[in-house]
C-alpha cells in the first residue's frame, strides 16, 4: 500500500513546554489509525499539525506526496502548499464547528463551490447525497442550532466529505456528545472505514478503537510510546505506561 | 408663537435635511473606513497593524470638534482645500470610523475560533474565511452597537455648524440671532432632535432584541 501520511521528526513546543517529541508516523492509504492517550498528551496537537492548524517547530509532514515543513506556515499567509494539503485532508472537530449562520445544506455546499469551484448543481447533488448517507436528508433546511449534537457532528462529517478528501482526521469526534448520540456518529465513521477511507482518529472510545482500527497508537507526554494492532495494544501492551493508561480508562 | 414656528419651519427643515444627509453620509464613510481599519488592525503583519492602531488611538483620543477644525482650517495650509460639506463628512466619517473599527474588531473576535478553523481546514483562504464565514456572523453581533453610534452621530452633526454648514443647529442659531427668541427657537430645535433620536433608539433596542433572539451564532 502507498503511504498517505508520513510524519518525520516532528517537534513542537508551546513556549518552553515541548508538546511533541520527535514524532515519526506513517499511515498507509486506506488505513484506519486510532490515537489514544491521556488528555494533554499531545494527540490532538499531532493531528492538528497534519493539516497545518498547528504550527510545528521542526520535522516534515508528507500528505499524499505534498510536503509540509515549518516554512510553509509562516505567520503572514497560508501558503499555497498548505491550501493544497487542506483540500485533500478533511477534519472533524470535537465541537463540530458547523457554520452557525448557514443551513445544513449550505454548510456542506459552500467549500466545494468556493474552493473547488464546483457549480451549484454539482455541489447540491453531492451535498444531498452525502446528507442522505449520514441520515439527515430531512434536515437540510435547518440551522445547526436546531440540531442535536449527534446530528451536527454527522453534518460536519458530510461537510468534510463533500471536498472529496483523501484523508479524514477526527479530533475527539464524540467527546462533546451525550452518550446516546455517540453511536450514530461512530456508525458513520465505521461506514467510512469499510469503504477504505484513510482515517486518523483521536478518541477515548476504546471499544470503537478495538473494532475499527487497523493500528492503535499510544501517545504519552508528546512521544509515541507504542504502536500496534488493536489486539497487541489492548490485550498485550508492552509498555508499563500503556498498561497503566488502559487500566485507568477501561475500568469505567 | 405657532405663527413664529411656522415662519421658521422652512429654514429649520432645510437644516434638518442637511443634518440627516450629514448623518447618513458620515455613517457610510465610517462603516467602510471602520471595517478597513478593523481588518488592518487584526492583520498579522505589524507593519500594517501598528500604524492602524496608532491612527485609531489618535482619532479616539482627540475631540471631534478639533478634528473638524483640523480638516477645514489646517489642511488648506497643505494645499488640501475642501468644501464645508466635504470637510464635515470626512471629519465625521473618520471620527466614527475609528470608533466603529473597535466595534467591528470586537465583533470579529466574538466569532469563535472554531468557525475559522473549520473554514481553513476545508481549504478556504484567509480572505474567503473572512468573507463567507466570519464577517456574516460578526455583522449580526455589531448591528446593535452600530445603531447606537448612528444615533450618536445624528446628534454630533451639530458640531459641523462650526465649520459653516447650515444644518439644523446652525439654522437655529441664525434665527435666534435674528430674533432673540432663544427660548422658543432652541426649544423647537430640541424637539426636532429628540423627535428623531428617541424613536430611533427604540428601534435600535428592538434590533438588539431581534438579533439576540434569532442569533444562531456562538
Amino acid at each position: 500500500m502507498p503511504l498517505m501520511i508520513e510524519i518525520t521528526g516532528l517537534n513542537k513546543a508551546f513556549g518552553a513546554t515541548r508538546v511533541l517529541h520527535d514524532v515519526n508516523l506513517s499511515v498507509e492509504a486506506g488505513e484506519v489509525v486510532v490515537i489514544i492517550g491521556a488528555s494533554g498528551s499531545g494527540k490532538s496537537t499531532l493531528i492538528r499539525c497534519i493539516n497545518g492548524l498547528e504550527r510545528f517547530g521542526s520535522g516534515t509532514i508528507l500528505v499524499d506526496g505534498l510536503s509540509l515543513a515549518p516554512i510553509d506556515m509562516g505567520r503572514k499567509k497560508t501558503s499555497a502548499q498548505l491550501k493544497n494539503i487542506r483540500r485533500e485532508v478533511g477534519m472533524v472537530f470535537q465541537q463540530f464547528n458547523l457554520f452557525a449562520h448557514k443551513t445544513v445544506l449550505q454548510n456542506v455546499m459552500l467549500a466545494p463551490m468556493i474552493v473547488r469551484n464546483w457549480d451549484w448543481d454539482k455541489a447540491e447533488t453531492t451535498a444531498r447525497r452525502l446528507l442522505e448517507r449520514v441520515g439527515l436528508a430531512d434536515h437540510i433546511k435547518k440551522y445547526p442550532s436546531q440540531l442535536s449534537g449527534g446530528q451536527q457532528q454527522r453534518v460536519a462529517i458530510a461537510r468534510s466529505l463533500a471536498m472529496e478528501p483523501r484523508v479524514m482526521l477526527f479530533d475527539e469526534p464524540t467527546s462533546a456528545l451525550d452518550p446516546e448520540m455517540v453511536g450514530e456518529v461512530l456508525e458513520v465513521m465505521r461506514g467510512l472505514a469499510r469503504e477504505g477511507m484513510t482515517m486518523v482518529i483521536v478518541t477515548h472510545e476504546m471499544g470503537f478503537a478495538r473494532e475499527a482500527a487497523d493500528r492503535v497508537i499510544y501517545i504519552d507526554h508528546g512521544r509515541i510510546l507504542e504502536i500496534g494492532t488493536p489486539a497487541e495494544i489492548f490485550d498485550n501492551p508492552k509498555q508499563e505506561r500503556t498498561k497503566a493508561f488502559l487500566s485507568r480508562v477501561l475500568k469505567h | 408663537m405657532l405663527a413664529d414656528l411656522t415662519s421658521w419651519s422652512p429654514q429649520l427643515f432645510a437644516g434638518l435635511y442637511l443634518t440627516v444627509g450629514m448623518t447618513f453620509g458620515g455613517m457610510a464613510i465610517a462603516l467602510v473606513l471602520g471595517l478597513l481599519l478593523a481588518l488592518g488592525r487584526i492583520n498579522p503583519s505589524r507593519w500594517v497593524s501598528a500604524p492602524v492602531a496608532v491612527f485609531v488611538e489618535l482619532i479616539r483620543g482627540s475631540p471631534l470638534l478639533l478634528q473638524l477644525f483640523y480638516i477645514y482650517y489646517v489642511l488648506p495650509g497643505f494645499g488640501v482645500r475642501l468644501t464645508p460639506i466635504a470637510a464635515g463628512l470626512l471629519g465625521l466619517g473618520i471620527n466614527y470610523g475609528a470608533y466603529l473599527s473597535e466595534v467591528f474588531r470586537a465583533g470579529i473576535a466574538a466569532v469563535g475560533s472554531g468557525q475559522r478553523e473549520a473554514a481553513e481546514s476545508l481549504g478556504m483562504s484567509g480572505g474567503q474565511t473572512m468573507y463567507y464565514i466570519v464577517l456574516p456572523q460578526a455583522w449580526r453581533i455589531v448591528i446593535p452597537p452600530i445603531g447606537n453610534y448612528f444615533i450618536s452621530l445624528f446628534k454630533d452633526t451639530a458640531l459641523v455648524s462650526t465649520i459653516s454648514i447650515a444644518e439644523l443647529m446652525f439654522q437655529g442659531q441664525l434665527i435666534a440671532s435674528d430674533t432673540f427668541q432663544y427660548m422658543r427657537i432652541y426649544s423647537a430645535v430640541f424637539v426636532i432632535y429628540v423627535a428623531i433620536s428617541i424613536p430611533a433608539s427604540l428601534g435600535v433596542r428592538w434590533l438588539e432584541r431581534y438579533f439576540s433572539r434569532s442569533g444562531q451564532g456562538r
